[in-house]
């Protein structure tokens, strides 16, 4: 830090200690249940945008794939107008706001010294794929099937959270030079 | 007071997407708060350099869990109209597996993605094109895969029923691990921090 002292920008405000981050995290969660009766969720959106965007395309092949279709018959009157959509929309907004307040908005790349930033977009590309395999055949990611499955002790919701936390740590150590 | 709310058509659909919207909103910010907008703050967990992920995930859970289970004791919330997916043991072991590679492969997952997104962060906007991917490759090839995909459906499955406990009992053994191991943090963070230390000199 003390190499951007002619750095005009505020420094970024330290994060909020994690447990009191962890209960609005859950109060939010607690909110989504009562009000709406179901918890938050993140890769669903995703794979709505994505089926629209085939419907665009190749609009007889996004309706002949039942995988598609699904997303492309949900939401209120269009598949965009969907719980999801609209929640990571204000995810966004969110994120954005907090940052904002904290001075933590800044086009920077996350990544360890040991990595060029042209390898770090290589395995950003690999793990975001990754993901959005894995989210699929989970029928969740973190937020849907660990956060929230975790606090309504779904059965298929806890065992899920158990494999990401084993798939993380037992991977780590092959990617140690992307981060350390 | 007879919630969930929206079960109970206080609201309509169009309505219900405004509540999202503001949910949301809650939800980015909070994650953002935590520092998940950041790779490294992230990572850091599979090092045990900084478990904030476990800390800010497990307290998040103890609290909705908590809220929710005193909520439907003193008659506010109808349990049954709180939607839980269906439990599909196999797919889901196999996808939490491959999303935990790809959480510290990609650095991080597609709801922290976005708040890095939003904050600036390049490597984000990557990651969420590698999503984009993904989801793409897996939805066309899911109509020959159906046979993994819909198999072990365990349908609306709970860890109660599992373990042939109350759920109060499972409520209770939840809080345990999740102090027993916000305990266990900090003696991992401690040691790894005096190895590294050491490994400096």
């Amino acid at each position: 830090m003390s190499s951007d002292s002619h750095d005009v920008r505020r420094a970024p405000a330290p994060y909020m200690n994690p447990y009191l981050a962890g209960i609005g995290l859950g109060l939010v969660l607690l909110g989504s249940f009562v009000v709406m009766g179901r918890g938050l969720g993140a890769s669903g959106a995703f794979s709505s945008a994505c089926a629209v965007a085939i419907d665009a395309v190749a609009p007889a092949h996004a309706q002949g794939n039942p995988f598609w279709r699904d997303y492309l018959t949900s939401g209120v009157g269009h598949p965009l107008k969907e719980f999801l959509v609209f929640e990571v929309l204000g995810v966004l907004v969110g994120g954005f706001l907090s940052g904002l307040l904290a001075g933590r908005v800044r086009r920077t790349v996350e990544k360890g010294p040991r990595i060029s930033i042209g390898g770090r977009f290589a395995w950003a590309f690999v793990g975001g794929a990754l993901m959005g395999i894995g989210a699929k055949l989970a029928r969740g990611c973190t937020s849907g099937q660990a956060l929230t499955g975790g606090a309504l002790l779904s059965a298929g919701g806890w065992a899920f959270m158990m494999m990401v936390f084993a798939g993380g740590y037992g991977a780590a150590w092959m990617m140690r030079r992307q981060w350390l | 007071m007879n919630a969930p709310f929206f079960k109970f058509g206080l609201f309509g659909d169009e309505a219900s997407l405004i509540v999202a919207f503001v949910i949301g909103i809650g939800f980015g910010f909070f994650l953002e708060r935590a520092g998940f907008g950041s790779a490294k703050k992230l990572t850091d967990q599979f090092y045990f350099r900084d478990m904030a992920v476990f800390r800010v995930m497990f307290t998040a859970i103890v609290t909705a869990m908590l809220g929710l289970f005193y909520l439907a004791a003193v008659g506010w919330v109808d349990l049954s109209l709180v939607y839980i997916q269906p439990t599909y043991l196999w797919p889901q072991i196999v996808g939490g597996l491959l999303l935990g590679i790809g959480f510290i492969v990609g650095g991080y997952c597609p709801g922290t993605s976005l708040v890095a997104l939003a904050t600036g962060k390049l490597d984000a906007l990557v990651f969420v094109a590698g999503v984009f991917a993904g989801i793409f490759a897996i939805g066309e090839v899911w109509p020959s895969i159906t046979g993994f995909t819909e198999s072990s459906n365990l349908g609306r499955l709970t860890l109660p029923e599992v373990l042939h406990l109350p759920m109060g009992l499972v409520v209770f053994l939840v809080v345990l691990m999740a102090v027993g191991g916000f305990w266990g943090a900090g003696v991992l963070e401690r040691r790894f921090a005096a190895s590294a230390a050491k490994e400096e000199k």
